[in-house]
């Protein structure tokens, strides 16, 4: 082997890896890439402005530190309580509402704590930690994990008394479906995410439609003034664009198997 | 050439590893010309003493001196071991070694290298995995290796243990050459014939001291001592 | 059973249909991986040398604690060259954070100890042989190193393989400091866990098939350019 050989190939990997073009970094959460909007989206937005929008995709929780250190551009995520400690705190430049979608509960066909009975997703819950059947919990500090807590909170229940049947997956929305789908247990996601599972063995949709499952989504520009390397001027474009009609026509439109999974919400300021 | 670094002396050296004593103290001159033979049953300290003059073997005590300071006398020596230590490369990568490591580019190296090869008999084999060599084919890579750099000292420990009478008689033929040609040689061996042919001078050790120093033909027909007597009748010395 | 036939057929139709998808990722993957074997090894196999001919006093403790880092869990080498790298952390400035060139940094941390370690094993034994000889031909401590390693380039080889073979099939680190971003850095193993998270277990399993056919693949290469290199095996 001629040692010039790996310098030079080395050298030119390095370069290649530093070529960037007009792109800026969103994180979104699991929920929103599992559901394949973004596969319709990003190409429109290519093809529209001429934007590589690079998705991070993490829970909320670490979204929102990404935020704060400046390490991408702008966040899309769904969980409006942090999204405003995020705001008040001084990390983004504002809120803005793009669409929404719901969470489901899903469960076993068998369906032990007979929540498909449930009237409201409150009491969903109050019959599964009655049952006692397994359920399992995103745990990773996700919005759809925030969102679940609310909801036990406002059962009055706290799952730190729970017995070993809530298993908290620390994990992603998809290998969290995957762990339910395993056990057989009780889980918490979006709607998108389901439908675009792959691997739901013997879960089946028992609970929808209680107006508190809501989830709605929300674009945060990341603020400038701390950060003064985002792409601020990029960001703007990609916020007109997200709220404007091509956005609404796409969103609205996106369905999985004949079902429609987003609702464009955003306002013209 | 400037100052030889010859003579070499020896003052009350001694090797010793983890507090045992292997050789000395040893008083001993190595002057500037001729083939010293160290001669000397097993374990006697043979070994110890060439890597001891060579540098291999750290002085524990006593002096270890050449005519001129050390840093100076290190590139001027060489040696060949016992077993001949082959490196992974090609026959002429082995003889060229020494030249490229003292900064003669690659391919002069290699053209002294084929050159030397070709005077040691191994001109076929340029191109051939050292490491495959047959036994006194090695010994002549070694000693092409230890000659190239042309040293105004060459050691050598029992080069011809475990080789034929050919390859004997060719390295020997090596040996006489470069004698003549102004090396001094300095060898290790146990071949009483071998030494009646080469030496003119005998270095006898015995128990880890030199027990008798002699030139060669006085040593051989009128040893001073009971051992070396002993020693070159045949009969079994302890 | 059945999502492992789903991923045998799923694999080859990706491979003979050369999906411009996968053959980016796969692309990114190698360029990722290569990379990163070339500077650790830059750094591992000269170290390892350098371990064997030197003597000082922690050298015992310093070849104990290299062998320890090979176990270096790679979610720990994430998290600390994201903390390093993000904007907010002290190389923020240079934007590296989800970048290919973070991956490499990553690989490099984790792989390095592991050629090093190896390296240093196998240059022992040569050492143990050339020891007198090198010594003998009053060799500076570089010239040393670099015989050794010239010199056990073969054996050296397998050393660079290991590094690949954990650098391509790791995970946990790249998908934290790379993003696991479409079209910049995804990679083959960050795409098997997006699958994977999906449920596309057949999908996933067809890309965990590309990724061992590409680790085989890249052995043999590697193993069939030395030898004819030189007919001889040492």
């Amino acid at each position: 082997m001629n040692w010039k050989f790996p310098f030079a190939t080395l050298f030119s990997l390095l370069l290649a890896t530093m070529v960037q073009a007009a792109e800026i970094r969103l994180a979104v959460t699991t929920s929103f890439q599992n559901s394949g909007l973004s596969d319709v989206l990003l190409p429109q937005i290519k093809k529209d402005i001429g934007l590589d929008v690079q998705l991070i995709v993490v829970g909320t929780g670490q979204a929102l530190k990404l935020g704060e250190a400046g390490d991408v551009d702008a966040i899309l995520v769904h969980s409006r309580k942090a999204e405003e400690a995020f705001l008040k705190a001084g990390f983004g430049t504002h809120r803005r509402e793009i669409m929404y979608n719901d969470f489901i509960l899903i469960g076993p066909s068998s369906d032990p704590a007979q929540i498909s009975e449930a009237d409201t997703a409150v009491t969903a819950l109050q019959k599964i930690a009655a049952a006692k059947a397994p359920f399992v919990s995103r745990g990773d500090d996700s919005g759809t994990h925030k969102k679940e807590l609310s909801l036990w909170q406002a059962a009055g229940l706290d799952p730190a008394t729970f017995g070993s049947w809530y298993r908290a997956a620390g994990a992603g929305m998809g290998a969290t479906l995957n762990v339910a789908s395993g056990m057989d247990a009780y889980v918490m996601a979006d709607r998108a995410s389901w439908l675009n599972f792959g691997n739901k063995g013997d879960l089946k949709l028992m609970f929808a439609g209680d107006p508190v499952l809501f989830n709605q989504y929300a674009f945060i520009p990341v603020n400038p003034q701390r950060h003064p390397h985002v792409k601020t001027a990029l960001v703007a474009q990609l916020e007109d664009w997200l709220t404007g009609e091509t956005a609404a026509r796409l969103i609205n439109g996106y369905k999985i198997n004949g079902e429609t999974l987003f609702t464009f919400n955003a306002t013209k300021p | 050439m400037t100052h030889s670094i010859l003579p070499l002396t020896l003052d009350g050296a001694i090797a010793r590893v983890r507090g045992k004593t292997l050789v000395g103290p040893v008083d001993l001159q190595i002057g500037e010309t001729g083939l010293t033979i160290v001669m000397g049953p097993n374990g006697s300290g043979k070994t110890t003493l060439l890597r001891l003059m060579h540098g291999l073997q750290r002085v524990s005590g006593g002096r270890v001196e050449w005519a001129v300071p050390d840093g100076m006398a290190r590139g001027r020596q060489s040696y060949v071991f016992q077993s001949p230590i082959m490196m992974r490369r090609k026959v002429v990568d082995n003889i060229a070694y020494p030249l490229i490591l003292h900064g003669v580019p690659r391919r002069q190296a290699r053209s002294t290298a084929a050159e030397w090869a070709a005077r040691f008999g191994l001109g076929d084999a340029l191109d051939r995995p050292a490491p495959y060599l047959s036994g006194g084919e090695k010994q002549k890579l070694a000693l092409a290796r230890a000659l190239i750099r042309q040293p105004e000292i060459l050691f050598l420990d029992e080069p011809c243990a475990n080789l034929d009478g050919r390859a004997i008689r060719e390295i020997e033929t090596i040996l006489q050459q470069a004698q003549a040609d102004g090396t001094r040689i300095v060898m290790a061996t146990h071949d009483m014939g071998q030494a009646r042919r080469l030496a003119t001078d005998v270095v006898f050790m015995y128990g880890g001291k030199v027990h008798e120093t002699a030139p060669a033909p006085d040593f051989f027909k009128q040893p001073t001592t009971a051992e070396a007597r002993a020693f070159i009748n045949g009969d079994i010395v302890e | 059973m059945n999502d492992i036939a789903q991923g045998t057929i799923d694999a080859f139709r990706l491979i003979f249909t050369l999906d411009p998808d996968l053959l980016e990722v796969v692309g990114l993957s190698l360029r990722v991986t290569v990379t990163a074997v070339l500077i650790a090894s830059l750094i591992g196999l000269p170290l390892g040398a350098w371990l064997v001919i030197n003597r000082f006093r922690f050298r015992r403790q310093t070849i104990a604690v290299l062998n320890a880092l090979m176990g270096l869990p790679p979610v720990v080498v994430g998290l600390f060259v994201y903390m390093m790298l993000s904007r907010s952390g002290p190389f923020g400035v240079f934007g590296l954070l989800f970048t290919p060139t973070a991956m490499i940094i990553a690989q490099v941390i984790i792989i390095t100890p592991l050629i090093a370690s190896i390296s240093h094993q196998t240059i022992r034994d040569l050492w143990a042989e050339y020891h007198d000889l090198l010594i003998s031909l009053n060799t500076s401590r570089w010239q040393r190193i670099t015989a050794l390693l010239w010199d056990g380039r073969r054996a050296l080889l397998t050393a660079m393989l290991a590094g690949f073979g954990r650098a391509i099939g790791e995970v946990g680190a790249i998908m934290i400091v790379g993003g696991n971003i479409d079209h910049s850095t995804r990679v083959l193993t960050t795409s098997i866990a997006l699958e994977t998270g999906k449920g596309n277990f057949a999908f996933a399993m067809g890309l965990g098939f590309v990724l061992i056919t590409l680790a085989v693949t890249i052995n043999l290469l590697m193993h069939s350019l030395s030898r004819t290199e030189r007919a001889s095996v040492w």
